[in-house]
Formats: C-alpha cells, structure tokens, sequence
C-alpha cells in the first residue's frame, strides 16, 4: 500500500498528478501560454501563468475524464477573468468531445475581489457552462479537500455538481466564517473559533446533512477511489427536471423550518445520536451515519 | 512589481524541457518558476517580476550562484515572486531543475 499523501497539503498540479492514471494529463492553456490576468497586471499585484487554475484532459481509472483544478494558494483560488475564462473553456470543451465525467477539484474562496465585475460574470459563465455539460449527460463531480474549501460563488458552483467529496478538513459554504462576522458581528459567528467553523461548514456537517455525497480521507490516493467509484457506478449526472426541483426545494423548506435556529452543527449530531462525531475516525463516521439512513 | 532580466554564461544541459514546465505557486513568501528552452546552449537566461522592490543586486547574486552550480545552459527561466527570499528561491530553482531531470 502507498504511503497516505495528504490532498489538502498539495498543490492543484500536484492533486491532478495523483488524481489521474500516471502520464495521462494533457493540459489546455498551459503556463507556457502565459495567459496571465490583465487586472492584477494593472493593479501591480503579482500573476501566476497559470492564473491559478490547471484544465485538461486525462484518464482516470483508464476512462476519459476532463480535470479542472483551483490553486487556493494563489489569492484563494479566486476566480478572475482568465481564470474563470480557462473553467468555462474546459467545460465547452467537454460538451464538443464529451468524456465520462468533469471532475473540478475546488479550492477557492469566490470572485477574485481585484477583479470584481469580471470575476462575477466569470462566476455565472462557469455556472452556465456547467449546466450545459450536465445537459449533454456529463456529469460533474466537485472534490473540495483544500485549505480554501469553497464558498462565495464556488460554494454555489460545487452544490450545482452531480456529486460532492470532500474531507474533513474542506470546507463548504456561501459566506466565509470572516465575512459572516465582519457584516453580522462576532455575537453571529465567531471567525476564529475553528472549531466551530469545522462544525458549520466542514466535510463532516456537510456529508451529514447530505451536502456533500462522500466523505473521503485527506489522502489523495482515496479522492482518487472516490472518483474512481463514481465512474464503476456508470452514473450520469442528476436529472434536472422539474420534479427534482421540487422535491430539492420541499427538502429545504422542511429543513429551513426544522433546523433555522440551529447554530452548531453539534446540535444536528446530538439530534441523530451521532454526538461523538467531530471526533471520528472517517470510516468508524460513515459506517454510523450508514447505518442512521 | 518590478522587472529585469538577466543573461549568464552556464554548462549546456543534459535536459531541455519540450513544453513550458511550472514549478512552485505565487503566494505569499513563495514564487513560481516557468522552465522552456532558452536560445542558446551555452547561456542561461532570466525574466524575474517581483513584488519586492529594491532587491535586484540580491536577486542577481543569487540567480548568478545557481547558474554557477548548475547545468542549465541552453534554459530560460521566468519567475513570478511574492516576496520570497534569497534561501527560497534557490530552493526552488533547483527543484525545479531536479523535477524537470526526474521527468
């Protein structure tokens, strides 16, 4: 057995090497390219010739797959122009060639603030990109196990995919903990206590309110099964029908109701019997929650 | 961000990368490093964009000391740095030769 490699540690190149069956990566735009981003170039700010994001095409588990990955190291993985640019290409991309799944590992904190107007369009490009994939039968599988997590934009982009991995240590959600707390006060959120952000929007919360679909170790080798899984199951994406939008919309409305006073996901897994949770070996966590569905 | 470029004598290589390889992330403290074949075999080239001002004669003697040590004629190197500092981008250079012979 290999030697666990932690996949929040790496970088995005780093997770597509160990994602993918070895050799198999072709990358689009790549740094030779130097399609860098205009905006932080005028703002003086440093650029990345990948603008923070590798797409390609490889073979995981020997079947095509097209590969988006986030660099949360650089400016949080946030989303620019060229970068948003280089997402929505791979997923034209998919629908001109089709592979068998899009899998985008997300790291990243939202629109890139240096850019705002054009990281915001950038944002609903990449929505309706993805969209079309889906359409077109490819779905979409996002990996959040990153340092970043993801949320702003991202957070919406991961809950539009057909399937969600994470770990424990990624994260998910719309407002960050710092932004909750600098619009509703620290009485609201307290940013700081990491805990408690682990609590509200960390791989485990999101797994048990059914968030996220797989709960995986932070190792890159069990991302890989878990995607390698996903393919076996020869599943195509959700089918977005009007019947599915119902049912997801009476689902929130009963948990909005059930649930808006809750403020620590400690009062979910004291609810289901599952009060020693946080504290959980991942496996021992989703043979208990198994077992409670 | 400030700009220079910078050209040295070095050994010709025993690898020439066939596309553009990227090593190293541009965050804080850190650099990345664009590794492509230079135009000639007996000269090692540099482009550097770095946030710290002030810092080329550093910046100079180290990438000169990598040059030196070395076999990276016929290679052309682009940096983009956040500030990282001399130890770091030595560092990182020669991981990014070492990956690139490992390749």
């Amino acid at each position: 057995m290999t030697r666990p490699r932690s996949y929040r540690e790496a970088t995005a190149r780093r997770r597509v090497a160990g994602l993918l069956d070895a050799g198999t990566f072709t990358e689009w735009v790549g740094p030779g390219a130097r399609a860098t981003s205009p905006h932080l170039a005028a703002l003086g700010a440093p650029v990345s010739f990948d603008d923070g994001v590798v797409v390609g095409e490889g073979r995981l588990a020997g079947e095509r797959v097209v590969v988006i990955a986030q660099e949360g190291l650089f400016n949080g993985g946030a989303v620019g122009e060229v970068h948003g640019a280089k997402i929505r290409g791979a997923f034209e991309r998919a629908c001109a060639e089709p592979p068998r799944a899009v899998v985008f590992c997300i790291d990243s904190g939202g629109v890139r603030l240096h850019e705002a107007n054009a990281g915001l369009l950038a944002i609903s490009e990449i929505m309706r990109a993805q969209f079309a994939a889906q359409s077109a039968g490819i779905p979409v599988w996002a990996l959040v196990g990153g340092a970043c997590g993801a949320f702003g934009g991202m957070g919406i982009v991961a809950r539009l995919c057909d399937a969600v991995v994470m770990s424990e240590e990624g994260r998910l959600g719309l407002s960050g903990p710092e932004v909750i707390e600098t619009v509703k006060g620290v009485e609201e959120f307290d940013a700081r206590d990491r805990a408690l952000v682990w609590r509200v929007t960390g791989g485990k919360i999101r797994r048990t309110l059914g968030e996220a679909t797989h709960l995986v170790e932070d190792d890159l080798t069990a991302f890989r099964e878990a995607v390698a899984a996903l393919l076996s199951s020869r599943q195509g994406p959700v089918p977005f029908t009007l019947e599915t939008l119902q049912a997801a919309q009476a689902g929130l409305e009963g948990r909005a109701a059930r649930d808006a006073a809750v403020r620590d996901g400690q009062v979910l897994w004291d609810r289901l019997g599952l009060d020693d949770a946080a504290l959980m070996e991942t496996a021992q966590f989703n043979r208990r929650l198994q077992e409670l569905s | 961000m400030e700009s220079f470029d910078l050209e040295l004598p070095a050994q010709a290589p025993g690898i020439a990368p066939a596309d553009a390889a990227l090593f190293g992330v541009v965050s804080s403290g850190n650099l990345e490093v664009l590794v492509e074949a230079g135009p000639l075999p007996d000269r090692c080239r540099f482009h550097v964009e770095t946030t710290a001002h002030g810092f080329t004669d550093v910046w100079q003697a180290v990438l000169a000391d990598f040059a030196a040590g070395h076999r990276v004629g016929g290679l052309s190197f682009s940096i983009h740095d956040a500030g990282a500092t001399p130890a770091v981008v030595s560092l990182r250079l020669a991981q990014a030769l070492q990956s690139l012979e490992a390749s």
